[in-house]
């Protein structure tokens, strides 16, 4: 039996920028909102954002607009992207932006007062609003000390192990708080999923614990749909040594600011290998690339701020031909500036300081002087809840997702910057049509037998206990699997390896075992944990499986090319009855003149 | 570096109070402290409890006292301690504890609740935004910068040895309060209540919150000090006290 039950208008899972975003835009939208999170408020995924948040402002460049924005990202994404959001983003991310500013926010300025923006890989225009490199810190901050002062219920370090249903439509969740063990209920009319990434399924990632892809597969349990699954985010820069940080992220915003990427050789290898659609727009010289980051409006972008995964199989590709660095990275230099400017290590320690610090501190390396060894590292999932792009509803009633765990606005590839922006302005949607869907909904009621039951399944590891298996190990196994067998490049007989291993994990998922008290049991959270990662990990081989062609994120050493007729759809899982996976493709609806136009108007 | 080194780390008993328990483990260079914490848990003690998030520096989440000093688990490497003898891990001792290394700083955010929030000024452009010099804005940015660790709460004596909670915010939450005060944009005034709820004087400069800040925020320096000189020249400062008697 559940120690307690809560019950709110608006129920959102998830405190990062998304669900934190939702919250302030339902509360003022006169629901009563709970709030949960795994961790302490402020410590989610969000904080640990580096670059900046995209919205044409236009403050350092005023030929930008939304119409750039858009273009920008549907190329990026290889115009497999929900275009609608795509659109709502590009014109809605500016308001949202400076929003942020009439409730605290600090962010760094132009010479003229207004908010700097910088350069970011495929925006066409400095866009990314921004705070040295700290900006999630400032968003979430901003958006948390804004929500406590609005009567939202925090429940802190409380983790949600599933949704519950009445007649279909979202009625609540059950969760238990990590400081007891205790189970907790919560009844809502309206359910926001806003539990970010999944990176935890790979074995190399940036993201941190809370990266289990819980959201996607509540959502998935619950009977939403999930799209995308295939396009995971391979991030160029992580760190690769020394191995206890590998994957840590390096901002891009270091390419940003001139750092430029060698091999073993000393050779600026992203020059060798520039995509035709991207030709254009990219710096012929080094020279020309250094007149681009300085702010030279007639200058074009130097080829490392090219797409994320056209970066990181660059990367992957010197390394496999033995041109790598000696711990199986490339160098990533900043340092090089020195030529260039006679304050460049007062310049970098002030546009990089957490970069200049991790190295400092992490690596013994000081990247004013000497160049990084880096290597790419799995960052972020395009795929997830599918969503109506104007309301965030998924195919439940009363359930919505927002962030990243929602899919649609990045297509096949997510261009840096996007998501903060995807945060506020899809999270701030999906407060505001959850408020709605709450006032003309009466309460659902709280099935009391499967809440008994889901209690019941959560504590069977200790009924194993030391009988059972160590759940560190299956996750190990789990993720070493995801990034030896689905990850980079890809290939058919690898991912159906991987998913037969993956049967296997279930297997051994299922009889994992916890000892002890219910207190603050690492081992027994991780043990619920299992079940989400492989839920997702599943999905992912599966839509990657499905997807015969590369496209952003997503390469296939069998399927090299791109296949026009896969252009046109997207790849959807969603449980059956029997509750395996099914794959299906569903055609993305063709997009209105007015946008065609744009896209077109901005091919040049 | 030697192979092998030992840890005792605190663990709490299911009924109050707690012991350091000694782990052997093996060590590797580039290792910091919350790497040998995750060894631990996943190969001798599951149920260790430990916080943590990005491993980083970027979150706060993972504080700690290492060989008594108020740190960061996830920044500091253990070529900075020395592996000849135990390394001692014990929670921030000023908080109480829930379970090993995690204590419970709920504490912090509900007198945070306590100041005044941003009240902007009327925006400065037709368009609803506003206009503000990078150099108006340096100093408010490095108060921003706190990842809510609450190491500087943890070694401020007025709280640690004192237990002050009720009548004392900590540099921490000073911190916060300064960063509004000094905001170009804010209006609202906090001084009568950092000298009445928030306890400002019992402050007295001793600086080991400074000296334990991973963001190097200069806590008592910057923040601190001129609120005090704020409340001084508020309610001590006989020339601005007589000019406050005209005006009112
Ligand atoms: C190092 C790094 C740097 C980045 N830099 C940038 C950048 O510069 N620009 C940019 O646009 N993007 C950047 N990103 C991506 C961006 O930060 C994330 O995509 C984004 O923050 C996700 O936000 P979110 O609100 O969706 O979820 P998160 O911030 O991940 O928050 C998820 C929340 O859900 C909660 N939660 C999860 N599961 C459960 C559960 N079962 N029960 C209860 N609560 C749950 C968590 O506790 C947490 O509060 C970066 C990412 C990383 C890792
Ligand atoms: S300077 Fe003040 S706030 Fe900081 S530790 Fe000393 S007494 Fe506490
Ligand atoms: S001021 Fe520094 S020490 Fe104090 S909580 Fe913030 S970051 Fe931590
Ligand atoms: S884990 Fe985030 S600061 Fe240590």
């Amino acid at each position: 039996m559940p120690h307690d039950t809560y019950t709110y208008d608006v129920l959102i899972i998830g405190a990062g920028g998304a669900g934190l975003r939702a919250a302030i835009e339902a509360a003022n939208g006169g629901a009563s909102v709970g709030l949960i999170c795994k961790s302490l408020l402020g410590k989610a995924h969000t904080v640990m954002a580096e670059g900046g948040m995209a919205a044409a402002m236009g403050h350092n460049d005023d030929r930008d607009n939304w119409r750039v924005h858009f273009a920008d990202t549907m190329r990026g994404g290889q115009y497999v992207n929900n275009w609608r959001m795509a659109e709502i983003h590009a014109k809605e991310a500016p308001d949202r932006v400076r929003e942020l500013e009439a409730w605290g926010a600090v962010l760094d300025r132009t010479t003229d007062g207004r908010i700097n923006q910088r350069n970011f890989g495929g925006h066409r225009y400095p866009r990314l609003a921004h705070v040295g490199d700290r900006t999630g810190l400032e968003l979430i901050r901003t958006l948390q000390d804004h929500t406590i002062y609005l009567g939202v219920t925090v429940h802190m370090e409380h983790t949600v192990v599933d949704l519950v249903l009445d007649d279909g439509r979202a009625a609540g969740a059950l969760a238990y708080d990590r400081e007891r063990g205790r189970f907790h209920a919560f009844a809502a009319k309206a359910v926001i999923l806003a539990t970010g990434g999944i990176g935890r399924a790979y074995k190399i990632t940036s993201n941190s614990w809370e990266g289990t892809g819980d959201g996607h597969a509540l959502a998935y349990r619950a009977g939403a749909e999930l799209i995308d699954m295939e396009f995971v985010q391979f991030h160029p820069t992580g760190m690769v040594w020394p191995p206890s940080v590998q994957g840590l992220l390096v901002t891009e915003g270091v390419r940003g600011e001139g750092g430029i990427l060698k091999n073993s050789e000393g050779r600026r290898f992203m020059f060798d290998d520039i995509p035709d659609n991207y030709k254009p727009q990219t710096a012929s010289d080094p020279e020309e690339g250094w007149r681009y980051v300085t702010g030279d409006k007639s200058a074009r972008r130097p080829p490392e701020l090219l797409t994320r995964d056209h970066v990181a199989r660059c990367i992957t590709h010197e390394v496999k031909a033995g041109r790598g660095s000696p711990h199986g990275g490339v160098f990533l230099d900043i340092a090089w500036i020195r030529e260039k400017m006679p304050n460049a290590e007062e310049h970098i320690k002030r546009k990089l300081p957490s970069m200049y610090h991790q190295f400092k501190q992490l690596a013994d390396l000081d990247i004013t002087r000497e160049p990084m060894e880096i290597g790419p590292t799995t960052h972020y999932i395009m795929g997830g809840v599918r969503v109506d792009g104007d309301t965030q509803m998924s195919a439940v009633p009363g359930l919505f997702a927002a962030g990243e765990c929602a899919s649609g606005i990045n297509g096949a590839n997510r261009l840096g910057g996007n998501s903060l922006s995807d945060l506020i302005v899809f999270g701030k949607r999906a407060g505001e049509f959850a408020a709605a869907w709450a006032r003309e909904h009466a309460a659902p009621r709280l099935n009391q037998a499967a809440l008994d039951r889901l209690e019941q399944a959560a504590l069977e590891p200790f009924e194993r206990g030391a009988e059972g298996e160590n759940p560190y190990m299956v996750q190990q196994d789990l993720q070493e699997t995801m990034q030896a067998l689905v990850g980079i490049v890809r290939t058919e007989s690898e991912m159906r390896e991987a998913l037969e291993r993956l049967d296997g994990y279930k297997a051994r998922a299922s009889r994992v075992g916890a000892t002890g008290h219910r207190e603050y049991h690492a081992g027994w959270h991780t043990a619920l944990d299992l079940r989400n990662l492989l839920t997702v990990s599943e999905a992912i081989a599966r839509s990657a499986l499905e997807r015969q062609e590369s496209r952003g994120g997503h390469f296939r050493e069998d399927f090299p090319e791109k296949r026009a007729e896969l252009g046109t759809v997207n790849v959807m899982v969603k449980q059956d009855t029997g509750g395996a996976m099914q794959v299906s493709r569903i055609p993305i609806p063709p997009m209105p003149d007015g946008l065609k136009q744009v896209i077109e108007e901005q091919k040049s | 570096m030697i192979p092998e080194a030992t840890f005792k780390i605190w663990r709490t008993h299911p009924g109050g109070g707690g012991t350091f328990q000694s782990f052997r483990t093996k060590v590797s260079e580039g290792m910091v402290v919350l790497d040998v914490v995750h060894r631990i848990q996943a190969e001798q003690a599951p149920d260790l409890a430990v916080r943590w998030n990005c491993k980083a520096g970027k979150c706060g989440s993972c504080s700690a006292e290492i060989n008594g000093n108020p740190r960061l688990m996830c920044m500091t490497r253990l070529s900075e301690l020395n592996l000849w003898e135990p390394v001692t891990v014990e929670p921030m001792r000023t908080f109480p504890p829930i379970k090993d290394l995690v204590t419970d700083v709920s504490w912090n955010f509900r007198v945070k609740k306590g100041i005044a929030k941003f009240a902007p000024r009327p925006a400065d452009a037709p368009d609803g935004t506003w206009r503000m010099a990078q150099r108006d804005i340096d100093r408010v940015q490095e108060f921003r910068k706190c990842i809510e660790c609450f190491l500087c709460q943890d070694v401020c004596h007025v709280l640690r040895d004192h237990a002050k909670h009720e009548e004392f915010i900590g540099p921490r939450v000073l911190t916060y309060a300064a960063a509004l005060e000094m905001h170009p944009l804010d209006t609202a005034d906090r001084i009568p209540a950092m000298k009445a709820q928030h306890g400002i004087g019992y402050c007295n400069i001793t600086k080991c919150c400074t000296k334990v800040c991973p963001e190097h925020i200069r806590i008592t320096d910057n923040a601190i000090i001129p609120l005090k000189e704020r409340v001084v020249s508020r309610y001590y400062d006989p020339v601005t006290r007589l000019l406050r008697v005209f005006k009112s």
